[in-house]
């Protein structure tokens, strides 16, 4: 039983709390998504029930204003000398001219920048988690080329040392993926860099999945002896899973549209791929050359669902009016690669040239490690742009690591830029974030400051660093 | 005989003086004798310089003659006929030195038949012999693209067993005769595991022990050996023998651990044999920095590890180079070894300034400390006279991602030019591309 259900209903009967709890959802549900199919009484047998929402709730929060900073808000602008004040969660205001309201927090920001939370759009966070033993590798269910039946959320530990890492860096939100040893990997997850318990107590509320996918060498290279082996196996093993994907559809619209009789038999992964195909579900789809993201358009085309994002996508510069053109998101690494012939033709001026393009780039980590400095990514590409001539602005670049994600997740009218009524997740840095100097000092989600570099004493370790992983000499990092 | 020679050598000065002031046909037949390039006199003027053997030099001038340098300063006299590179608001700096890679030994990561990194040997994790400087390949694709981001040598690191092989020092020059020293270290590693290497530390340290062990008594065995009338040996007789320059203390034992106990293991095996020792890795390196220092031990650290991905790193922290440099130790960074990537040494200590190490000291971690452990340091690391004139003129600070690197010289060659990644982002620079041109 879940933390929400024990609250809900103090029953010991299971299906009894099961079926009320249930029946709580459509409401909430309903409200949210007029494509997402309704669930009754009797809701395991049907398809589409949320079956673990969010416990998050944000931590206590107080009203603040962080003045006179350089505001890079991924909205447009940079505001020289501005204000950003948070309440209840939310941005209140900000300008350069904007009066901070009475009993307010003040933060002083001058000659420090002000961005939005970074968000990664690819991590692995809990799913392979640190120390990296074996027992914890959970990433992959390589046990089929294709599980879309998994959660990554289940295989995720919130103990993970990792996530105040990402938390002290900026991450403010992060969409843990299955890996890519898969053709389709299963259900992706978007977390805040919060500590909880429980995987639900991070889960970002109310934001749509995704399903991961994996093009090229990796699917191949695991199912080499049973298939696929080849590039034309992986394409052949997409289109057979959608084949029957829409199948199930049909039979399942047609069934919640009348409830006429037994429900058809629930498949679980199946039952995800549906919801692609109804749109609900985003694609987050692993594929490093321009040939191999071609194929995934294809088969995207053919079975009339839209992919959200091409993840890596090493070769996408070459194809980035492709990608403009169809809406496609390309989430990308600055300089990575050469380590697998199809990544031998990374280039540094990839986000540059997808974002001149006028597709969405965005840095993404696919690291633990690199998850911290993905704004130093950010500067090595628009470097090496220059050299092109190819200007990218600041106000552009800072989208590809908040904004530009914040799409790919289909959170962007909640997260990734610095608007009025969008949720506070604010960064304060004491340098420029293109500066390799530059650190996160305090980050706030929802409004509440969750790390102050300045203050140890509120600092985030997970139970498995309590006696293993030192802390800081003396309790300060510097 | 000596002032036969002197003659000869003034002579020959005089020639390559001439050759580039006379614009004759006689000074065209003389340029033939020696390489024109090398032959010019090049005077850098007007940059902040960073000797990192002295204190920054605001407008000074680098006079390069012959690949070497023979002035360095503010008010330094420009030779006539001295090629001028105007270097008003830049920066130079010696060239960047990566201290462990596999640049030119790796060209697909871990493809078969292009990582030449790594030794089979009989399986026993002794491969003390295996020199991979042999297997560099000078039309690797990645060495233009590590040049072009400033780095103008490194040094290659085997991997593999508990003694890997032989480290190397390359010049990346562009004629392909790169290499500076070789062997240059003996690369170790202490969390090796294995069937004949040990499955606990301590069978490790012991296996280590009595390699070396081996390795010091074989001069004196080996007639024995060699007549097939020894025991058997702790490691094969071309893996003791090569550790011979290690116990002469000519080159250092390079020794990748993790935790500090690891490392004091390693700083122990080293007392007891008597042999100059380095640390890589030396992820707890801070815990122990003190007794680092102490022994005056070269140690390579990254600045961009904080994760405990294993429990011999559980003590990972960006600020151990910071940590090790205040307790006297030789700070040494470096990070990734995989050659696609060598270039990004820069920005790693940029990472680790912005993690408390003094600017300077992060300057010399990746130019003039790596020579010295590497026994380079006469001929590269810092802008001094009669050193190679290897540097780099910089539009700002090398760290910076912002930063380029807008010409880099190896033993006085400017090597900066197209890369493959040029090539490609040139033709993908608008779309659709043209597949014709080159």
């Amino acid at each position: 039983m879940s933390l929400t259900e024990r609250l809900l209903v103090p029953s010991r009967s299971r299906f009894l709390v099961h079926a009320v709890f249930a029946a709580l959802i459509p409401v909430a549900l309903a409200a949210q998504d007029s494509t997402r199919a309704a669930v009754g009484p009797g809701g395991l047998s049907e398809p589409n029930a949320d079956p673990f929402p969010s416990t998050y709730r944000a931590a206590p929060s107080r009203l603040t204003a962080i003045r006179n900073a350089t505001v890079m808000t991924a909205a447009g602008s940079t505001i020289r000398g501005g204000t950003v004040v948070l309440r209840d969660g939310k941005i209140l205001a900000v300008g350069a001219n904007v009066t901070i309201p009475d009993g307010a927090v003040v933060v002083d920001g001058t000659g420090k920048f002000v961005t939005p939370g970074i968000i990664d759009s690819h991590s692995h966070l809990g799913v392979y988690p640190s120390p990296g033993v074996e027992s914890v590798q959970d990433g992959n269910e390589m046990v089929n080329p294709s599980t879309p039946y998994v959660w990554a959320e289940h295989s995720v530990w919130p103990q993970d040392p990792q996530f105040p890492r990402a938390l002290a860096s900026g991450v403010t939100t992060m969409q843990i993926l299955p890996g890519s040893g898969n053709l389709i990997g299963g259900r992706s997850v978007v977390l805040k860099s919060v500590p909880s318990v429980s995987v639900r107590g991070m889960k970002f509320p109310g934001a749509k999945y995704g399903l991961k996918q994996a093009c090229g060498e990796n699917p191949k290279r695991v199912y080499a002896a049973r298939g696929p082996m080849t590039r034309m196996g992986n394409v052949a093993g997409w289109r057979a899973q959608y084949v029957q994907a829409e199948a199930y559809r049909r039979r399942w619209d047609k069934w919640l549209a009348d409830r006429k009789g037994d429900p058809p038999a629930r498949d679980l992964g199946l039952e995800t791929l549906a919801d692609v195909l109804r749109g609900n579900i985003l694609v987050q789809w692993h594929c490093y050359t321009a040939h191999d993201m071609e194929g995934a358009m294809e088969v995207a085309d053919e079975f009339g669902f839209r992919i959200r994002s091409f993840h890596h996508g090493v070769e996408a510069y070459k194809i980035a009016d492709v990608l403009a053109q169809k809406g496609i998101s390309a989430s990308l690494w600055s300089d990575w690669g050469g380590f697998k012939m199809e990544a031998i033709d990374g280039v540094r001026a990839n986000l540059a040239l997808v974002h001149n393009a006028g597709a969405r780039a965005i840095v993404h980590s696919d690291d633990a490690s690199g998850m911290q400095r993905l704004n130093q990514d950010v500067a090595k590409s628009l470097s090496e742009a220059r050299t092109l001539g190819i200007n990218v602005s600041e106000e552009d670049a800072i989208k590809w690591i908040t904004i530009n994600p914040a799409w790919a997740l289909g959170l962007d009218d909640r997260i990734g830029s610095i608007e009025v009524g969008k949720n506070a997740d604010v960064v304060l840095w004491d340098k420029h974030p293109f500066s390799v100097y530059a650190r996160a000092e305090k980050v706030w989600i929802d409004g509440a400051m969750m790390f102050d570099r300045l203050d140890p004493t509120q600092r985030w370790r997970t139970d498995f660093e309590l006696g293993w992983v030192p802390e800081p000499a003396g309790g300060r990092e510097r | 005989m000596t002032r036969f020679l002197g003659d000869l050598m003034q002579l020959a000065s005089w020639r390559r003086l001439a050759a580039t002031t006379l614009p004759s046909l006689a000074a065209l037949a003389l340029t033939v004798v020696a390489p024109p390039v090398r032959a010019q006199v090049v005077a850098i003027t007007g940059a902040t310089v960073h000797r990192v053997s002295g204190p920054p030099i605001e407008n000074g001038t680098i006079v390069v003659r012959d690949g070497r340098i023979v002035a360095v300063g503010a008010g330094v006299a420009i030779p006539a006929g001295a090629r001028r590179i105007d270097a008003q608001g830049k920066w130079v700096t010696p060239g960047i030195f990566n201290a462990l890679t596999t640049l030119g030994l790796s060209e697909v990561g871990r493809l078969d038949g292009t990582y030449d990194a790594s030794a089979s040997g009989n399986g026993n994790g002794i491969v003390a012999s295996f020199k991979p400087w042999e297997g560099y390949n000078p039309s690797s694709a990645w060495l233009q693209v590590t040049r072009n981001d400033g780095i103008t040598t490194v040094g290659l690191v085997p991997s593999g067993g508990l003694l890997a092989g032989q480290g190397a020092v390359m010049a990346l020059s562009r004629d392909g005769k790169g290499v500076l020293r070789a062997p240059a270290a003996m690369f170790g590693d202490l969390n090796a595991r294995g069937n004949q290497v040990g499955g606990a530390r301590g069978e490790v340290y012991q296996r280590l022990r009595d390699v070396l062990e081996e390795a010091r008594g074989y001069p004196a065995r080996r007639a024995l050996v060699d007549r097939n009338a020894s025991r058997p040996l702790a490691a094969r007789p071309e893996d003791l023998a090569a550790l011979a320059p290690v116990l002469a203390r000519t080159i250092p034992l390079v020794l990748d651990a993790d935790r500090s106990t690891d490392i004091e293991a390693a700083l122990a095996i080293a007392r007891q044999y008597n042999v100059r020792v380095a640390v890589t890795s030396a992820t707890e390196g801070w815990k122990v920095a003190d007794a680092l220092g102490a022994a005056g031990a070269y140690v390579v650290v990254g600045a961009l590890n904080n994760i405990p991905r294993s429990f011999s790193t559980l003590g990972a922290r960006q600020d151990n180079a910071t940590l090790l440099h205040r307790a006297g130790a030789k700070v040494v960074i470096a990070g990734g070894t995989d050659a696609f990537n060598a270039r990004n040494v820069r920005y790693e200590a940029g990472v680790a300034v912005s993690f408390g190490l003094p600017w300077d000291a992060a300057l010399r971690a990746i130019t003039l400390t790596p020579a010295e452990m590497y026994g380079v340091a006469a001929r590269v690391g810092s802008l001094d006279v009669g050193k190679d004139a290897t540097l780099v003129i910089w539009s700002g600070d090398p760290f910076e991602p912002s930063t380029r690197a807008e010409q880099v010289f190896v033993a006085g060659t400017e090597v900066q030019g197209p890369s493959r990644q040029d090539d490609l982002m040139r033709r993908y620079r608008s779309l659709p591309a043209d597949y014709r041109k080159p």
